[in-house]
């Protein structure tokens, strides 16, 4: 079925992928494509419902795992304390749904519990060559795998249960190189904020992104997911890192990595999967990453990003739609321009989110916090339990206990702003999620994005902080 | 899902680029049964204020835009959170097509499961549009999927691209699932080749 024409001419990784994933090649417009893993979660009630009118099944209920992330309340593993009855609701339902379909799930009070884009990676869920499916945006985070992994609505929610498949047209190829060495203080949040302020929030509607270049390939997994995961800021339709090393020792002895005999056979087929060097990409664009300063957002789209020492931008220095929704942005964000970013006071601190909540992130949020003392409300949540318990073990938990931090158990929790975890109206959040949208992190919130190092540094000075400048933060013990 | 017609409806223009899906469909009505409708969530934040009154200054409560049908917007619209809820809104709205410059690669999907347009076509003629819209005093428009226009109230077309295959689903009022279900013989091929190629994903 696979056409010689694009079998025997240079390919992209996504290409190759791809092309092992056709079920039906038509000539132009969308393919049935067959996706190997389908993730969901307790929002995408909608499509079982949609499977049930439809007198339809679950096609193969071991390709399929369902992590009860978006509704869980954080404070305790208990659905009765979720915010509201129909949020309890929506949990159990969650649970209903997955037991009588027979789907695997990591329920509320399950010890691997967690974000599903930190428990796939985490549980060698996900691996490099499959297509990855998910009733979530940020789906593409599994690209760091070396996988094909994109959010679809409920509706096609239903039909990849049903039938194994999406409709999909190709993609346009892009690739983002980024080469250099990152300076002090410059994380995976900064290298993607600084390429989202670049190329702008539509930078690549429509595009597949490969990310590479030197700086990406000394990137840890952990380093590359909070990449990928914020190509859909870009508008990417995904966001794929080629399978390394780095990727292998990361995957191997991994809960549901292929063991034994398999882990060769796996090995020698992801060893495959690297691009021709004569591949050719529709877009290309490379950024100089030693000139990447820390970032932190000022409006309501991830693209409003400056460097931590830069100003609040004048709009009267853009014009038409863009001047226009920068004014709306600063009257949303109750920001002047002209003002330096280090002297926004902040009123809360979100650590967390499947963009930042892994171990690494707590690292470093925790080596800032180490020894200082939070001036305003600052909670941190794990993403999945087994980083909550890796962090305990390490410690990271007494040391953000220590500093006034909240500790609680994983979830999205105030990212999405659906479990209850919200930021009241008006006030202003410092947050390592992954959107600045308005009212995003509840009613009338203000948020601006940065690392979790960032995020640490803004909750022990009460206001948005240049992590290279720790040592001024006060006392360290 | 009822097959597409032309129509010839008020058409509303929202304002600005990188309209995301929290603004068409805030998160926290997600947790919602259908059932009811998504219709009056549409907007919400932008349309009521904390009280639940209407914000006078919001396009939708303007009494010339009130009964839209047709939604003309900028660059990337609906980029954000994959909820299908947003297109659930504009449908249960009354919204039968949305014409932007680009889409949120989802939602445009979402879009089409939902059998709403997503009309795409030049960023200049977005913006022109726009404008008119607003000064007019019966702000409609006609958009033909047949024949992949949209025609003004003085007469003049203007064409917008959707891909045949989804043109088609449009028109025919197919469904897309019921449309892979067909093909369960290919992928019950392709997965017997799958097992056989790649034996530890199965």
């Amino acid at each position: 079925m696979q056409s010689n024409v694009t079998s025997q001419s240079a390919r992209t990784l996504f290409e190759k992928i791809w092309d092992q994933h056709v079920v039906l090649r038509r000539t132009t417009g969308p393919q049935l494509v067959y996706v190997d893993r389908v993730f969901l979660h307790e929002g995408s009630f909608h499509a079982f419902s949609d499977l049930r009118r439809r007198g339809l099944k679950v096609r193969r209920r071991n390709q399929v795992t369902g992590f009860a992330d978006h509704y869980v309340p954080t404070r305790t593993r208990r659905v009765e304390d979720a915010p509201n009855e129909r949020v309890a609701e929506v949990l159990r339902q969650f649970s209903e749904n997955v037991r009588s379909t027979g789907i695997r799930a990591f329920e509320i009070d399950d010890r691997n519990q967690g974000i599903v884009h930190v428990v796939g990676p985490e549980l060698g869920i996900s691996q490099p060559g499959m297509t990855i499916v998910c009733n979530d945006s940020h789906t593409s985070t599994h690209g760091a795998m070396g996988a094909i992994a994109f959010g679809i609505g409920q509706s096609e929610m239903t039909q990849a249960l049903a039938t194994q498949t999406v409709w999909l047209a190709k993609p346009r190829l892009m690739r983002i190189n980024v080469h250099g060495s990152r300076a002090e203080g410059v994380h995976a949040k900064d290298v993607a904020l600084a390429i989202i302020a670049r190329l702008g929030s539509a930078g690549a509607v429509g595009h597949a992104i490969e990310y590479a270049g030197s700086l990406i390939e000394k990137m840890s997994i952990e380093e590359r997911l909070t990449l990928c995961n914020m190509s859909i800021e870009l508008g990417g339709h995904s966001g794929i890192v080629a399978p390394d090393d780095t990727t292998l020792d990361y995957l191997s002895g991994k809960a549901f990595a292929p063991q034994g005999a398999d882990w060769d056979s796996a090995v020698s087929y992801w060893r495959t999967l690297v691009g021709d060097a004569e591949a050719r990409f529709d877009l290309e664009v490379s950024i100089d990453g030693s000139l990447i300063a820390p970032m932190v957002t000022w409006g309501t789209s991830p693209d409003a990003a400056v460097p931590i020492d830069g100003c609040i931008p004048d709009p009267d220095k853009l014009t038409g739609a863009a001047r226009s929704s920068a004014i709306d942005a600063l009257n949303y964000m109750g920001l002047t321009p002209g003002t330096p970013m280090t002297e926004i006071k902040v009123d809360r601190v979100f650590i967390g989110s499947c963009t930042n909540s892994r171990i690494e992130d707590l690292r470093a949020a925790a080596a800032i916090a180490r020894g200082r003392t939070a001036r305003v409300p600052t909670v941190v949540v794990p993403g999945s339990e087994a980083v909550r318990r890796q962090a305990e073990e390490e410690g990271l938990d007494r040391v953000f206990r220590a500093a006034g931090f909240e500790w609680r158990h994983a979830g999205c929790s105030m990212c999405v702003a659906i479990n209850g975890d919200f930021v009241p109206a008006g006030e202003r959040c410092a947050s390592t999620s992954n959107r600045n949208f308005v009212g995003r992190q509840g009613l009338h919130s203000r948020t601006h994005l940065m690392s979790p190092s960032m995020a640490a540094a803004a909750a022990v000075t009460g206001r948005l902080s240049d992590v290279r400048r720790a040592l001024a933060f006060g006392p360290k013990g | 899902m009822e097959p597409f017609r032309p129509v010839t409806a008020i058409a509303v223009p929202i304002k600005g680029v990188n309209v995301d899906t929290d603004q068409i469909l805030p998160a926290r009505f997600l947790k919602f049964d259908r059932s009811a409708g998504y219709g009056r969530f549409l907007f919400h934040d932008l349309r009521f204020d904390d009280a639940g009154n209407e914000r006078p200054e919001f396009i939708l409560n303007d009494e010339r835009f009130r009964s839209a049908e047709i939604l003309v917007a900028g660059e990337n619209f609906g980029c954000g959170s994959s909820r299908e809820g947003a297109a659930y809104a504009l449908h249960d709205f009354g919204i039968r097509a949305v014409i932007a410059p680009s889409f949120g690669d989802i939602f445009y999907n979402n879009c089409l499961r939902n059998g709403l347009l997503p009309a795409t076509v030049p960023a200049q003629y977005a913006t022109e549009l726009r404008d008119t819209l607003l000064r007019l005093p019966d702000p409609r428009l006609t958009v033909d999927l047949e024949a992949l226009t949209i025609t003004d109230s003085s007469g003049a077309a203007s064409p917008f691209t959707l891909g045949s295959f989804w043109r088609d689903c449009l028109l025919r009022g197919v469904d897309e699932i019921g449309l892979a279900l067909r093909h369960t013989e290919e992928i019950e091929a392709f997965e017997r080749e799958r097992s056989r190629r790649l034996p530890w994903l199965s």
